[in-house]
C-alpha cells in the first residue's frame, strides 16, 4: 500500500519484481543499484541468500524526484522465484502497488514463465487484487543470449504465452548488460504513480 | 488500502512518540506499515539506515506472523531482540502498523513495554480510519 505524507508532500510506493527462479529479478536490482547515483538510491539489502538464489527478498529504495509537487519514493523488492517459496512471495507482495514480471527467454523456461504468472495472478487474487487492475510491466529478459547456441523463445512467442490476454506494456531486455532495465523501471514507476494518485482521487 | 496522513496527524504522532518513548530514554523510534513503508522516525539514528530497517522489520513481522499461525496462534503482538548494547522492541499497532523502539542497556524493558502499550493505544485511532 502506498503512503502519502502530506507534511512532506511525499508519496511512497512498493514495486515488486516477480517471475520464475533464475529469471533475472535480482540482476535487475543489482544493475539499477550500480548504475544509479547515491542521490537517487539508498542502500540495497539482500537477505537470506544461499549462493545467488533469493530466499527471502532483495530491497532497493529509490528517490525518483518530483511529480506535480510530490516527491516520489519507490521501494523495489524482488521475490524468491523458486516454486517452493510461495509463502515468502505472498509476504513480499503484501501492500504491492506495481509489479514487474521478469520472464526468462530461455526456451527451457517456457512453462515456468506461464506457471509463475499464474501464481502471481492467484496470489494477488487472494489479496483481492485483480491482476488486470494493478500496474504490471513484462520484461523479456536475457535477450543477449539470442544468437548464442542456447535456444531462446522469440518475443512473439513470449507475447503469445504471457501477454495475449493482459495486453500490458512490455520490454525486451538484458538485466546482465542493463538493456531495458531503466525502460522497465520508468514504465512501471509511471504506471504506479498514476494508479496510486487515481486511487487517492477516488477516495 | 492506501494511507494518507495530514500534517496534523503526523505532528500528533511525532509528539506522542517523543513524549512517551524518547523522553523515557529510547534512542530511536520508528512507525512503519506492514508493507514496509516508513511513516515516521524520531530520535537520533546516526548511521542507522532507517529505510532498510523499516523494510526488514515489516518482513520480519510478517515471517513471525506465519510462524505464529504454524503453532496455532493468530499473531504475536510484540517481538524483542536483545543485543549487547542496543535492544530493539517491535509492537503491533492495529492491524497494519508496527512500532519499533531502539533502546540501550540502561533503559528498562518494563518501562519501554509500558510506554509502547500506551503509545499504541493513542496511535490506533490516529491511524484507525486508514486500515
Ligand atoms: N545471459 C544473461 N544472464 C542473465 C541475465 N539476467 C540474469 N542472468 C543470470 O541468470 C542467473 C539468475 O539471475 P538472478 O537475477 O539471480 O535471478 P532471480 O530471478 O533473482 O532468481 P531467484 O532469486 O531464484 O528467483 C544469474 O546467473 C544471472 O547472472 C541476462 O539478461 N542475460
Ligand atoms: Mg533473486
Amino acid at each position: 500500500m502506498s503512503f502519502i505524507d502530506l507534511s512532506k508532500n511525499e508519496v511512497q510506493c512498493k514495486i515488486v519484481y516477480y517471475g520464475p527462479g533464475r529469471g533475472g529479478k535480482t540482476t535487475n536490482l543489482l544493475y539499477l543499484h550500480q548504475a544509479m547515483t547515491d542521490s537517487v538510491r539508498g542502500k540495497m539489502v539482500t537477505i537470506d541468500t544461499k549462493g545467488d538464489r533469493t530466499l527471502f527478498f532483495d530491497f532497493l529504495p529509490l528517490a525518483l524526484g518530483q511529480i506535480q509537487g510530490l516527491s516520489i519514493k519507490i521501494q523495489l523488492y524482488t521475490v524468491p522465484g523458486q516454486v517452493m517459496y510461495n509463502a515468502t512471495r505472498k509476504l513480499v507482495l503484501k501492500g504491492v502497488d506495481g509489479i514487474v514480471f521478469v520472464a526468462d527467454s530461455l526456451k527451457v523456461q517456457k512453462e515456468k514463465n506461464v506457471e509463475s504468472l499464474d501464481n502471481l495472478r492467484q496470489n494477488l487474487a487472494e489479496d483481492n487484487i485483480d491482476i488486470k487492475e494493478i500496474p504490471l510491466v513484462l520484461q523479456y529478459n536475457k535477450r543477449d543470449l539470442g544468437g548464442s547456441n542456447i535456444p531462446i523463445l522469440s518475443v512473439e512467442k513470449m507475447q503469445e504465452d504471457l501477454n495475449r490476454e493482459l495486453q500490458v506494456p512490455w520490454f525486451s531486455g538484458s538485466a546482465l548488460k542493463g538493456d531495458g532495465v531503466f525502460e522497465t523501471l520508468r514504465e512501471i514507476s509511471k504506471g504506479t504513480v498514476k494508479y496510486v494518485s487515481r486511487k487517492l482521487l477516488s477516495r | 488500502m492506501d494511507l494518507v496522513l495530514s500534517k496534523e496527524s503526523i505532528d500528533n504522532i511525532i509528539s506522542v512518540l517523543d513524549e512517551d518513548l524518547l523522553r523515557a530514554g529510547a534512542d530511536c523510534v520508528l512507525l512503519v506499515d506492514r508493507s514496509g513503508n516508513l511513516i515516521v522516525n524520531r530520535g537520533d539514528p546516526a548511521n542507522l539506515d532507517v529505510v532498510a530497517l523499516a523494510a526488514l522489520s515489516a518482513a520480519n513481522f510478517g515471517a513471525t506472523a506465519e510462524i505464529a499461525k504454524l503453532i496455532g496462534e493468530d499473531d504475536f503482538a510484540l517481538l524483542f531482540h536483545k543485543g549487547k548494547n542496543e535492544n530493539i522492541h517491535f509492537t503491533k499497532v492495529g492491524k497494519g502498523f508496527i512500532l519499533i523502539t531502539l533502546f540501550g542497556k540502561d533503559v528498562s524493558l518494563g518501562l519501554i513495554r509500558l510506554n509502547t502499550a500506551r503509545v499504541t493505544d493513542t496511535l490506533v485511532p490516529i491511524l484507525g480510519g486508514e486500515q
